[in-house]
Parts: structure tokens; sequence; C-alpha cells
């Protein structure tokens, strides 16, 4: 279970509050900035899922990503449809139905096998996209066209305004967030953290385990799917990198960097993680080599990342309740 | 299609195949025994193919530049080792994927500082550039005959290695029983640095035999990574065997994929990997999991 301490739900509800203010000081750049680290930090919340409580690696991440994505700008481009009720769902069930596809075969396996496996499957449908001419190839689809939900003549949400947009991402990270956890403390979610803990003891006791396995997996996939959307709802692009094993390498990096097993802290990663790329890209063409060192200090020094570092900085201070494990 | 178009694609996909067995090896090896997955061993194979690019143009022959870039590879993944794995070997699977992701990330940039991100190419060898006519139209390079053959001859004496040398029989311990290996007063640590040294040669080799056939390219050690991995999942982790017989049928697969069926032909050697899954879950040689 995400332990969440008193200390931590305040902190939580201080980051939304401050979240939910930010657009009314902000610049445009920092406006965009922030819908890109929240729909990023949604992303690496749904492999936190996966990685920190379900006990599955997976270096394809980022496949379910890119199909959520490719199904918005089939949506937008080729069926020429933009209301949200319609593409929402539909590029919802077609991600989890791949997810389905996808984990059915992995979870046969374990360790480095579902790290190897998820990876190449992942890397197989990069390739089915960026092989065929349909799907705009290695260029990828400009997807001009943003997503509205509307009555009739009443708009209730048009996300091509930044404020509308930046609103819903907020909404629905605090929402992937409450669903996450709620799934986590219910019996099914025990299930899934038992299997993490002790996979022959859960089998034992009489559980499917790799149908719970399978149901993490969907699950996880899914939520990268609705990441994967609103990533093209921002960018107003796509294309084969989206479901780079690149892509699912960086995802996994936030996820370590923000602390695994907390579902808050990877979207912690995702915000510095943003900010460094954000502040170091623009000063050296090379920046990547100072990313790659980077990930290699993290997990060097910092193995259960920023949020492992808050607890034992809580730990150490005398009055505090954060010892929350 | 006639029977000398069949022999051909046939023999590109025994190449292919050798090729990929030379990186695969090199993979499982560092996993049976090491307990390591390496996701920049396919660094080392883009290492290799712009060494050998480079080496080539300073000294003007494919041979000097292989005979260089052997032993620099070597030296590389002696630092690697020392400097980077070995602070995995007790670590989860995650933090090792994670740290060699990072080393790709270096490995890429440092690449892109030395020699740049354009495509390179590197000659053939005056003697081996030609071709033997096998129709009035057809014919096939004599380069890559050389490189299955020097690749075959290079599983061989692995194999020999392997099966009949001391050293062998420690890689063979190591891989079996760890614990035993080192309770039995072997130095492990100097085994797992010649076992990561000697994939890092192979695997470097390989990308330096094969870079005058195909291009030198920024991607090129992701590209063979991946495909590697699918072979290893094949074959079994750990099993050299299994990564053999798992090369020789992606190599296969991914050849007469592309001439069967053009537009897809990315996702083939997937599917062979889809299907000996769903047969067997642990691999053809490899231990139940």
């Amino acid at each position: 279970m995400p332990a969440l301490s008193r200390p931590v739900i305040a902190l939580l509800l201080l980051a939304i509050a401050g979240a939910a203010l930010f657009p009314l000081t902000a610049e445009t750049y920092y406006l965009k900035l922030m819908t890109k680290i929240m729909v990023l930090g949604l992303f690496a919340m749904s492999l936190d899922f996966l990685v920190g409580f379900a006990g599955l690696v997976s270096m394809g991440h980022a496949a379910f990503f890119g199909v959520a994505g490719y199904g918005l700008a089939w949506f937008a481009n080729k069926a020429g449809i933009g209301a949200l009720e319609v593409s929402l769902p539909a590029a919802l069930a077609i991600t989890a139905l791949v997810a389905l596809a996808i984990g059915w075969l992995s979870i046969r396996t374990t360790g480095v096998y579902f790290i190897m496996i998820t990876l190449a499957l992942a890397q197989m449908l990069f390739y089915f996209f960026k092989d065929q001419r349909y799907w705009g190839g290695t260029d990828g689809m400009n997807v001009f066209k943003k997503p509205k939900l509307a009555f009739g003549d009443w708009v209730l949400l048009d996300l091509s305004n930044r404020y509308v947009l930046y609103y819903t991402c907020l909404a629905l990270l605090v929402l992937a967030f409450l669903l996450l956890l709620t799934l986590l403390r219910s019996p099914f979610g025990r299930v899934v953290v038992g299997i993490k803990e002790n996979e022959g003891r859960m089998r034992a006791l009489g559980y499917d385990v790799a149908r719970y396995k399978l149901a993490a997996f969907v699950i996880a996939g899914t939520l990268a799917g609705l990441a994967g959307y609103l990533e093209v709802v921002r960018s107003a692009f796509i294309n084969p990198s989206h479901l780079s094993w690149h892509e699912s390498g960086t995802v996994l990096v936030m996820v370590l960097l923000g602390g695994m097993g907390t579902l808050w802290g990877p979207v912690v990663g995702a915000l510095a993680l943003v900010m460094l790329e954000d502040s170091i890209s623009s000063l050296w063409d090379h920046w990547l080599l100072l990313m790659g060192g980077f990930v290699i200090a993290v997990v060097l020094f910092l193995p259960d990342g920023i949020a492992g570092l808050i607890r034992s900085l809580g730990r150490r201070a005398p009055k505090s309740e954060a010892a929350d494990d | 299609m006639d029977t000398s178009y069949l022999l051909i694609q046939t023999l590109n996909g025994l190449q292919y195949g050798f090729l990929l067995f030379l990186v695969a090896s090199g993979l499982t090896l560092i996993f049976g025994i090491m307990g390591i997955i390496n996701l920049a061993h396919g660094s080392f194979f883009m290492i290799g193919a712009y060494l050998c690019y480079w080496l080539a143009e300073k000294t003007g022959s494919l041979w000097l530049a292989i005979l260089l870039g052997v032993p620099i590879s070597v030296l590389v993944g002696l630092v690697v080792e020392r400097f980077g794995i070995v602070f995995l070997y007790k670590r989860d699977h995650l933090y090792q994927v994670l740290l060699t992701y990072g080393l790709i990330l270096i490995f890429n940039e440092l690449r892109a500082i030395l020699w740049g991100n354009d495509v390179q190419s590197v000659k053939i060898p005056a003697f081996l550039a030609a071709s033997i006519p096998l129709t009035e139209t057809q014919a096939y390079p004599i380069y890559r005959l050389f490189i299955s053959f020097v690749c075959l001859l290079l599983a061989a004496g692995l194999y020999v290695v392997i099966q009949r040398t001391k050293l062998g029989m420690t890689i063979r311990a190591g891989a079996a029983n760890r614990e035993m290996v080192q309770a039995l007063g072997l130095d492990i640590n100097r085994l797992f640095a010649i076992v990561f040294a000697l994939g890092a040669a192979l695997a470097a080799f390989a990308g330096m035999v094969n870079a005058p056939v195909s291009s030198v390219y920024p991607g090129m050690g992701e590209e063979i990574l991946i495909v590697s991995f699918v072979v290893v999942v094949i074959g079994g982790l750990g099993s050299i065997k299994g990564a053999f017989l798992g090369a020789m049928m992606i190599g296969m697969a991914d050849t007469f994929g592309s001439v069967l069926l053009p537009t897809g032909s990315g996702t083939v050697v997937y599917a062979v990997m889809a299907l000996v899954l769903l047969w067997r879950p642990q691999g053809l040689f490899g231990r139940a999991i």
C-alpha cells in the first residue's frame, strides 16, 4: 500500500492547490511546461502501479502511450471526429486491447524475460507505425483538431483552450491518483501487492496469479493511454518516437527518480526530469551526456528516489510523524 | 522464386544469424554468469562499427582497424564493468536496466561528439570486393561469405573455449552456481571482468566486420540490441546453444520476412518470438521459470 502519512497528505494537498493556482501567475510558456509535466506525471504514475506495486518491470510502457496517441490522431485526422466523448473512450479501449494482448504474452514470464519481452513487443508496434505510410511513417502526423466535449451548442470542455487543457490534465491526474489508491486499498490491490511480495504463497492461497497480473497490466496500460491521448492533444503531434524504447526508458527513470511504490513520487520525478531537461537542453547540444550521468547517479545514490529522500528527512526530524513504513 | 535467388536469401539469412549470434552470445553469457541485464550491450556493437570506420579511415586498412579496434573495445568493456556494472551485482534488475540505460545515453552522446551523427560507410578490402556470379543477373558478394565464415569460426572458438578449457570450465561453473564457484576460492571478480570484456569484444567485433556491408549509423546499437533480446528470449537466457539456434531462426525469419512481406518485415521477428513464448515461455533451452 502506498502509506500516506499526514505530512505527505498535507504536502500533496498543498501541491494540488499550488498547481490549481499556478495559471493565475504563469506565463504561457510555463503553463504549457506544467501541462507537459502533468501529462508525463500521469504516464509515470501508471508505470509505478506496474513496477512499484505489481512488481512487473516493463520496458515497453511507451507502447500504450503511443497507441492511444495514434488513436486520437486517427479520429482527428482520418475520421475527422473532434468529439471527445467518441475519441477518448475509443482510444482507451484500443489501448486496453493492445495492453491485454501484450500482457497476455508477457506475463507468462518474469524478471528479465519480462523486461526484454515488453521491450521487444513495444518495438514491434514502433515498427508497425514507422513502416506504414498510412500513419505518417517516421515523420508522424500533426494533429491540429483538438477534442471537444459538447452537448448541442453547449461546449463543456474545449481542449484547444490552454487553460481548459491545463485544468483537465490536473483533474485527470488527481482522479487517476485517487483511482489507483482506491484500487490498491481494495482486495484486488492487496492481492496484486501480495503477488509482488510472494507469488508462490499467493498461488498456494488459491489466487489465479496470472489473471491478477494481467488485470494490473491492462489498468496501467490504459492509464498510460490516457496520458498518451493528452500528450497528443497538448503537443498536436505524434510520431513513432512516442512508442520508442527511449520513451519507455525515460518514464522508468521518472518512476525511479521520484520514488517507486508511492504513486505521487513519479509525478515529482516527471517534474524534476522535465525541469532538468528544460534547463540544460538549451545550454549544450550534448546535454544527453549529462542526462546519462544523472541517471546513473540516481541509480547509485538515490535508489529510493526523491520520495525516499523526503521520508528519510522526515524520519531524522525528531517531532515528525513521517515514519510511514 | 528461382533457386539462385533462394540461395542468396538463405546465405543472407545465415550471415545475419551468425552476426546476431556474436552479439546475443555475449548478452546471454553476461546474464547467465553475472546475472546482469545489459541494455548497453548494443552500444558495443555501435562502438565497434564506428571504431572500424574511424580506424579504417586513419590506417587505410580494414584489417588494421579490426586489429586495433578489438583491444580498444576490450578496454572499453573492462572500464564499463569496473566503474559501472560492478555496482549492480547485488541490485535488482530494475536498477540494472536503468543504469545501463544511462550508459546508452552516454555512449550515444560520446559517439555524436567524437564522430558526429552522419551515416558513414567502410570500404570492402579490394581482394574481397568481388562477387560470385550465380546466374546472368544474380551474384553473391564474397565479403558476405567471409563474414559468415569468420563468425562461424568465432562461434566454434567460443564453443571450444567454453567446453574444453579451464576458463570455460570456470565460466560454466559460474553459470551453474555462482556461490559455489566463490566458495571454491575462484576469483569471481576476475571471472566477471573477463566475461564482460569478452561479451563486449564479441559485440564490437560483430560491428566491425559488419561495417563494410551495412552502413555505420547512430541508431545501430539499439536496433541490434532489441533483436538480440528477441534471440535470447527465444533461445533461453544463459544458454549459448539457445542463442545460436535463436540467432539462426531470427536471421532466417528476418531475411525471408522482408522478401515475402515487404511492408510488415519489421514485425516478423517479433511474431516468431511470440510463437515461441506461447509454446515455451522459458525459451528453447532455458531453465524453467
